[in-house]
């Protein structure tokens, strides 16, 4: 009896830590997996990108047979979210392409890898990059000097889609150049449809992108070296001023982009006559608009206050994560994703302008015209403040654009309160630059 | 072995993982909402500062946490009476002498609340679409105009509650079920052969008797319709125009979409104390009314 | 009233609420077999006009939906053995044997069960990072291998064990851990099923933990996929239909099999006062 009982226990002992064991070893085998230094490469794309990079793969993997690629498609709304998770729990993958917006937050998380070096060595030509733009990926060190921190891979920027037919049937030949040309265009179109179901623009409360531009048109959202909020400043106002009396006079619909049931139809349908977008809708627009409408659509720069204006410097980067344990096999893809052949089969496959002026040469881009409004918007480019805090502030100038347009808020107390919001969110980056720590 | 070696024996396992796993995370995050844990902290724990009652006292000036905090008020308020008062009448109906099919009924009206919360928000969800949504076409059936439920500040949360009653009525109902039946059947007889009628019968002897088990189903409810996250997560993300930001979800932004970790714990924390408050104030008011009918 | 009436009643309002409980359900398994794009048309199709399997060919094959009901499943199982085997061994220690402390630790445990989980998810999720545990299947099972709730079940049942019977026991020789085994466990075999339907239907229906904890888009659990699909594949209803139907038949399956033993839990732990 007293060896049935001794059995028991340790037949209970041994099941316990089996169970231990296996929970363990699970927990473990899932950290082992990433650290294989000669397991696939890790790349997170989001978007259409993430879609088409498969195809741009065959030469590389001639070139390289031992590198296999695993690409994971994150979507834009969640891959900020993501990108950060897997930051705090230790889960980066090797590679990503990163919104230049976020290369800020990265950086000062000491995320990404310097790529001087490697670009130094390689076949990658520095200068053949805008400058513009090859500037949003610089960060600041702890020494002062410029690291890079990302190499771009497409450019982005938001310019006007609009309908040919209907603006020359209301009156006008060409597109508007300045905010009251805009105003008075879209304000004859609506006069002309007349029925309330027809408007002049399109402007998603959820895509702040448009307000973004028009704010800069006007003059810089952040004062002080990015320590404070300038948004209940005159410029800022004048912006978000014009931006909310567009839908308050029904020039535009107060709606956000999920409440549209598809874009592309009723763009053809001719429910607005203006679309502020990027570059990868010339490509959706030649695949998702009837062949009716094909020859009536064209893209012109953004309309400034008193001529064409600036536009945000938009776009992603390569970037390769300090964590990874295949920096070397990483390097490889991210250069040949930006040799100048490869950078133009993807610009044929999405749309996606890129960020090397030897890739322009090519003439599909060269003679696009709707490219070519793009090539002249990007001479006017206006890059986002580059500090960690301003992928949320940028979220929150939405929530306060989104108040002021339903008339929830007026424009002086909501653009008062998100200053106060900004200020105390910011206290931090002004405590550690006073210490000296932060960049 | 010694018994009461035995005990701690037995016990041991699970008071470790509660110990480890709950109680010491707890107390860790109060520490942590006295702090301004953020990303920064995440990547150089040297930028971490102890600020006190700093992250209370400024959620208390944000707008956004208050009207977390009214959205949640708004769900509680409105949806637990609701819940309830269905849970209540499909009881009631199951525990007639008239109904048949009753363990057909009873399984019935209890499969939405083992269904899972995601899952069935994304039914909703379309159920809810202003244009395809079969709710919408009922409406117009009867004459009635299309609401856009999820799209109108005004009628999100609405269309949370009923949601949420959906989901959750089965649960108390079984409760309650299981009281009525306690029930003794010679009270009611009693009333009958003094002449009661039905709803006689309701006010003076089903009601007082359910009372104690109406009153803890209610604080059930309570401290759990507080903690609305995965509904508004799924159909609404929090939108339109933050009307369906519930505490919980203030939460969660705060913590795992903008990892101000301090200010999180802060929320938790306050919440914390908001459902502890709500539920004492029901026990005292319990307590005090069976005192008082006791006496 | 008229008793007749009354019949017709009572049982069209029971009928009318089964129909709204259950018609939500019953569409979504219709819908899943619509063909895509099908249930965005005027008026609402309310049964497929041409059904098809795409919906699910899709859902398993290029989003992969089998490895998230495998970890659902997998977490859940686990999640089920051990949470059962450490609350039945808690509660009958808090109902039968006495260790020092015993009725003051539970009268705490109980006080506990008033702070609402989300509390402790914020810092156990750093508490969890520099032991490796996050992203794994281990971190998202930690939390959920014991629960006050479990113990209080088990301690209800077991102090209706006749202390004569472990006394008897306990006399002609037996451990405790056999006593615990052939005598407690058969008596307790109730309470297990219901314990173990708790938990497998608590794990499987966990939606923020798993959320917050696995970050690797393999390792999550179906709700997690679910939430991540919807917000991703807002225009797919027919595809994510049948990803609902692929999370919740399981947990259905498994109730309507042992609903006896859930109401009967529900019941016990209710109408505790």
């Amino acid at each position: 009896m007293q060896r049935r009982a001794a059995l028991r226990r340790v037949g209970l002992a041994v099941g316990a830590s089996v169970g231990v064991a296996a929970g363990a070893s699970l927990g473990v085998t899932g950290c082992m997996r990433r650290a294989d230094p000669r397991g696939p490469l890790d790349f997170w794309a989001m978007g259409r990108e993430a879609e088409v990079v498969a195809e741009l793969l065959p030469p590389f993997r001639q070139r390289h047979p031992g590198i296999e690629v695993r690409i994971q498609q994150l979507p834009w709304t969640a891959a900020h979210e993501k990108l950060l998770t897997a930051y705090a729990g230790d889960a980066l993958p090797d590679l990503c392409q990163l919104g230049n917006t976020w290369i800020p937050e990265f950086a000062a998380l000491d995320a990404l890898e310097p790529l001087d070096e490697r670009v130094a060595a390689s076949s990658v030509k520095r200068d053949d990059y805008f400058s513009g733009i090859l500037e949003t990926n610089l960060m600041p060190a702890r020494d002062g000097r410029n690291v890079l921190r990302g190499l771009p891979w497409y450019v982005d920027t938001r310019l006007l889609f609009y309908r040919t037919d209907l603006l020359r049937a209301a009156g006008y030949a060409r597109a508007p150049q300045s905010w009251a040309e805009w105003r008075e265009a879209m304000t004859a179109i609506v006069r002309r449809a007349g029925d309330g179901q027809h408007f002049g623009a399109l402007l998603p409360l959820n895509e702040p992108d448009p307000l973004l531009a028009l704010a800069f048109q006007q003059g810089d959202v952040l004062a002080d070296g990015a320590t404070r909020g300038a948004f209940s400043r005159e410029p800022f106002r004048r912006a978000i001023g014009f931006y909310a009396e567009l839908f308050h006079s029904g020039l535009a619909p107060v709606m956000t982009n999920t409440q549209v049931s598809n874009v592309w139809d009723e763009f053809a349908r001719g429910m607005f006559s203006f679309y502020i977008s990027g570059p990868w809708n010339i490509g959706e627009f030649r695949r998702r608009l009837p062949a009716s409408a094909q020859g009536s659509w064209a893209t012109a720069p953004l309309p400034g206050p008193h001529g064409p204006g600036v536009s945000t410097a938009g776009g992603s980067s390569l970037a390769l994560f300090a964590s990874s344990a295949r920096k070397e096999a990483a390097w490889k893809l991210i250069e040949f994703l930006s040799e100048t052949a490869t950078m133009q089969r993807f610009h044929a496959l999405t749309g996606n302008l890129p960020p090397r002026r030897s890739a322009w040469d090519d003439p599909r881009l060269a003679n696009d015209a709707p490219s070519r409004a793009f090539a002249d918007q990007l001479e006017r480019v206006h890059p986002a403040p580059k500090i960690p805090e301003w992928e949320r502030i940028f979220q929150e100038m939405q929530a306060t654009a989104e108040r002021v347009v339903r008339r929830t808020q007026g424009i002086e107390a909501a653009t008062v309160q998100l200053d106060a919001w900004v200020d105390a969110l910011l206290e931090k980056r002004r405590w550690m630059l006073a210490r000296g720590a932060a960049r | 072995m010694k018994r009461s070696q035995v005990g701690w024996v037995f016990a041991g396992p699970a008071l470790l993982v509660i110990a480890v796993f709950f109680a010491l995370p707890v107390a860790a995050g109060l520490a942590l909402s006295l702090t301004d844990f953020d990303l920064y902290a995440l990547a150089d724990i040297s930028t971490l500062r102890f600020v006190g009652l700093d992250n209370y006292l400024r959620l208390l000036h944000t707008p956004l946490f208050w009207q977390a905090l009214f959205n949640t008020f708004y769900f509680v308020a409105v949806g637990v009476p609701v819940s309830i008062g269905l849970s209540l009448g499909a009881a009631l109906l199951l525990d007639s002498k008239l109904a048949r099919f009753q363990s057909f009924f009873r399984t019935a009206l209890f499969a939405p609340v083992v269904t899972t919360v995601v899952a069935v928000a994304v039914i909703w969800r379309y159920l809810l679409h202003t244009r395809y949504g079969l709710i919408n076409q009922a409406l117009d059936a009867l004459g009635i105009s299309p609401v856009d439920w999820l799209g109108n500040p005004h009628w999100s949360m609405p269309a949370i509650i009923l949601f949420a009653a959906w989901k959750n009525f089965g649960y108390n109902m079984i409760i309650l079920l299981a009281a009525l039946q306690a029930i003794p059947r010679d009270l009611y007889e009693a009333a009958r052969v003094d002449g009661a009628g039905t709803f006689a019968r309701l006010r003076h002897i089903t009601l007082p008797m359910l009372t104690p088990t109406l009153v803890m189903v209610g604080i059930l409810t309570l401290s759990g319709y507080f903690q609305l996250f995965a509904e508004p997560y799924v159909m609404t993300q929090g939108g339109p125009l933050r009307s369906t930001v519930s505490a919980l979800y203030f939460m969660y932004e705060e913590g795992f979409r903008w990892w101000n970790l301090g200010n999180a714990s802060a929320v938790a924390f306050l919440l914390f104390i908001v459902i502890f408050t709500a539920t004492w104030v029901l026990t005292r008011f319990d307590r005090d009314r069976s005192e008082a009918s006791a006496s | 009233m008229n008793s007749r009436v009354a019949v017709w009643v009572v049982n069209g309002l029971l009928a009318g609420l089964a129909f709204v409980s259950l018609f939500p359900l019953v569409w979504m398994v219709s819908v899943s077999f619509m063909q895509p794009g099908a249930a965005s048309t005027l008026p609402t199709p309310i049964l497929p006009a041409s059904p098809t399997l795409a919906n699910y060919r899709t859902l398993f094959g290029s989003i992969g939906m089998g490895k998230y009901l495998f970890n659902s499943l997998l977490i859940a199982l686990l999640a089920t053995l051990i949470s059962v085997s450490f609350n039945v061994m808690a509660g009958y220690a808090f109902a039968k044997l006495q260790f020092r402390g015993r009725d003051a630790i539970f009268k705490t445990l109980l006080g506990a069960l008033v702070i609402p989980a989300q509390v402790a998810m914020l810092p156990l999720f750093l508490m969890l990072k520099p032991l490796g545990l996050v992203n794994s299947y281990a971190g998202a099972l930690v939390p959920v291998l014991a629960s006050v709730f479990g113990i209080f079940l088990v301690r209800q049942f077991a102090r209706g064990i006749p202390d004569d019977l472990l006394e008897a026991a306990r006399i002609d020789g037996a451990s405790e851990f056999r006593i615990f085994t052939t005598v407690i466990v058969p008596l307790l075999k109730p309470v297990l099923a219901t314990l173990a339907i708790f938990a497998f239907l608590g794990s499987w229906n966990d939606f923020m933990w798993p959320l917050i904890v696995l970050t690797d888009d393999s390792l999550h659990t179906l709700p997690v996929a679910l939430a991540g699909l919807s917000r991703e594949h807002v225009q797919d209803n027919e595809m994510m239909m049948a990803g609902s139907v692929v999370t919740v038949l399981p947990v259905l399956v498994v109730f309507l099999a042992l609903q006896r033993h859930y109401m009967a839990g529900l019941m016990a732990g209710g109408v505790k006062g």
